[in-house]
């Protein structure tokens, strides 16, 4: 039996473009022993010469599919991995990763709520995997998306989140556009502050479970009106991205 | 031993070793980049040029302390030289500026049984040399990376740079100078890397 | 917690679940829920809402309360290296 942490060769499945830049991978895992929502994977890529970087992706599927699980890269400019998923790899080929890995960043739904995620631009991808374990396991937690992106064409999982918030099931998502809007946008426009997280967060109330994941300045942030919002610090759960496109 | 996986038509981004007449400045194992990666151990400090001061003491007669502005007006020069940091990455022909070691121990009296210094910085970073690492012209203190003001992520005020050593011996942020007669092993001299760093005799980690 | 939102170079400021895949080979299972209490300031938080610097010659894992290092390690080609004296303990669960 393979330990938990070894390393597993994964056969690329289908691949979808999210938005212009960034793109999600089906990767197929015979073998995958499962996962918990939130957590990622480890991906090493390996050169002829031997020479071989690793980079962490959230699992953006939920645990309940199996044998596969999804992987939703942004293409960073100048990224040496997001560039190589980008542009070289196609259905067929062959990656090393190994996972599931994190239990920290991790919700499930005997957890309950309620329930606030906060995502800035790609930090939305273990959110996803919660949300969609959300919507398989029938959980009506009061749940709110608050997610960042620059511009509407780059929100990422903007159908499928539409179609999550109209089942009617408790969850709410709100949008908000930092660069530009489209006409007659009447949501938020601009940077995750205090005041849009006081918002956001009122009708779930204090005891809410949080879960900020994105760059690191909104993550500081958001972590930072958390704690004086008053909510206990260990229900407030963070993952830092580092750089991205946003 | 088990094949490593190799991933189909990954070749990253490293430029090899071999490339054209630079080889022979390459040490062993490294790769060649035209980046300045910020690689850090903690939040960068931020000290006012107000509250700055650099300092040489221990084992001399009289501590020597210097202001920014006594600082800058210390004899320096601009150094270009060429650096290796252990986590494989060169980088050739890096322009700064700065005043050398040598310069600054002109200042004190060595007491005879001095042997080693200790650089430390802002943040609480350290690392050790022996002497004559720091000596004749070996060593400097810049505070200018390629004609503009150093950035704080880069070791802004002013870092030590000791080009013949893997980086981590270059403190970011150094405040100061302790001579010693006894060694003392520094931040990550401590935590498995080697003693002295040669990059040349490729002394990564204690017992290369 | 120390706010550094208004530091520009925080970008690259991780937390630990940055170092959750060599923390878990290091031990043999997740670390990054596991409680640690810091040497300095007694803040008790789990180890994936540390801060941590990577990418240089070895990973550091700082206090977010306040700043100090927590944990330290290298690895290299035979060994770990773990310095966790900034650690007055970690918690780590049987269940």
């Amino acid at each position: 039996m393979a330990s938990p942490i070894a390393w597993r060769i994964a056969t690329v499945g289908t691949i979808r473009d999210e938005t212009p830049t960034v793109r999600s991978f089906t990767l197929g895992l015979p073998d995958w022993p499962g996962h918990r929502p939130g957590q990622h994977v480890d991906l090493r890529l390996t050169a002829e010469d031997g020479y071989s970087v690793e980079r962490s992706y959230s699992i953006a599927s939920e645990p309940e599919r199996r044998g596969e699980i999804d992987l939703t890269v942004e293409r960073i400019e100048d990224g040496e991995v997001s560039a190589f998923l980008h542009d070289v790899v196609e259905p067929g080929d062959r990656l090393e990763v190994r996972g599931p890995i994190g239990g920290y960043f991790v919700w499930e739904a005997p957890l309950g709520g309620p329930l606030l995620l906060v995502a800035g631009g790609s930090g939305v991808v273990p959110l996803m995997a919660i949300l969609r374990h959300r919507r398989r396991t029938g959980s009506h937690v009061p749940t709110r998306l608050l997610s960042s992106s620059r511009h509407a064409e780059e929100i990422i999982y903007r159908d499928e989140l539409d179609a999550l918030a109209a089942a009617g099931d408790g969850l709410e998502v709100i949008h908000t556009l930092t660069r530009s809007q489209p006409t007659g946008w009447a949501g938020y426009a601009r940077r995750i502050d205090d005041r849009m997280l006081a918002e956001v967060l009122e009708p779930l109330g204090v005891s809410a479970r949080v879960y900020i994941c994105g760059p690191t300045a909104l993550v500081e942030v958001a972590a930072n009106a958390m704690v004086r919002l008053g909510l206990p610090p260990d229900r407030v759960r963070t993952e830092r991205f580092g750089p991205t496109g946003t | 031993m088990t094949e490593r996986f190799v991933t189909r038509g990954f070749v990253g981004r490293r430029t090899q070793p071999g490339a054209g007449d630079v080889r022979d400045r390459i040490p062993p194992g490294q790769y060649l980049t035209t980046d300045f990666p910020v690689l850090s151990a903690g939040p960068t400090p931020r000290t006012p040029l107000d509250r700055w001061s650099f300092t040489i003491q221990g084992l001399v007669r009289e501590p020597a302390t210097w202001t920014w502005d006594q600082f800058m007006a210390l004899e320096n020069q601009e150094w270009v030289v060429d650096i290796s940091c252990v986590t494989k990455w060169t980088k050739l022909d890096m322009r700064w500026r700065g005043v050398s070691v040598d310069t600054l121990l002109e200042r004190v009296e060595l007491d005879p049984t001095a042997a080693f210094v200790v650089a430390y910085s802002d943040g609480g970073y350290t690392t050790n040399l022996p002497l004559g690492d720091v000596l004749n012209g070996q060593a400097f203190v810049a505070w200018e990376y390629d004609g503009k003001p150093l950035a704080p992520e880069h070791g802004g005020p002013a870092r030590l740079v000791v080009p013949a050593r893997y980086f981590w011996k270059s403190a970011k942020w150094v405040r100061g100078l302790r001579v010693q007669a006894e060694d003392e092993p520094g931040f990550w001299e401590t935590l498995g890397y080697h003693n002295r760093g040669d990059q040349w005799l490729e002394e990564r980690y204690s017992g290369d | 917690m120390i706010d550094h939102s208004h530091d520009p170079s925080m970008e690259r400021e991780l937390d630990g679940n940055a170092l959750a895949g060599m923390l878990e080979t290091l031990f043999g299972s997740d670390m990054t829920a596991v409680p640690g209490r810091c040497a300095h300031c007694s803040t008790v938080n789990m180890v994936g809402a540390m801060r941590a610097y990577t990418g240089g010659p070895g990973a550091v894992l700082r206090c977010p309360a306040c700043d100090e290092v927590v944990l330290r390690l290298v690895v290299t080609a035979e060994a770990t290296y773990l310095d966790a004296r900034g650690a007055a303990y970690l918690r780590l669960s049987r269940r």
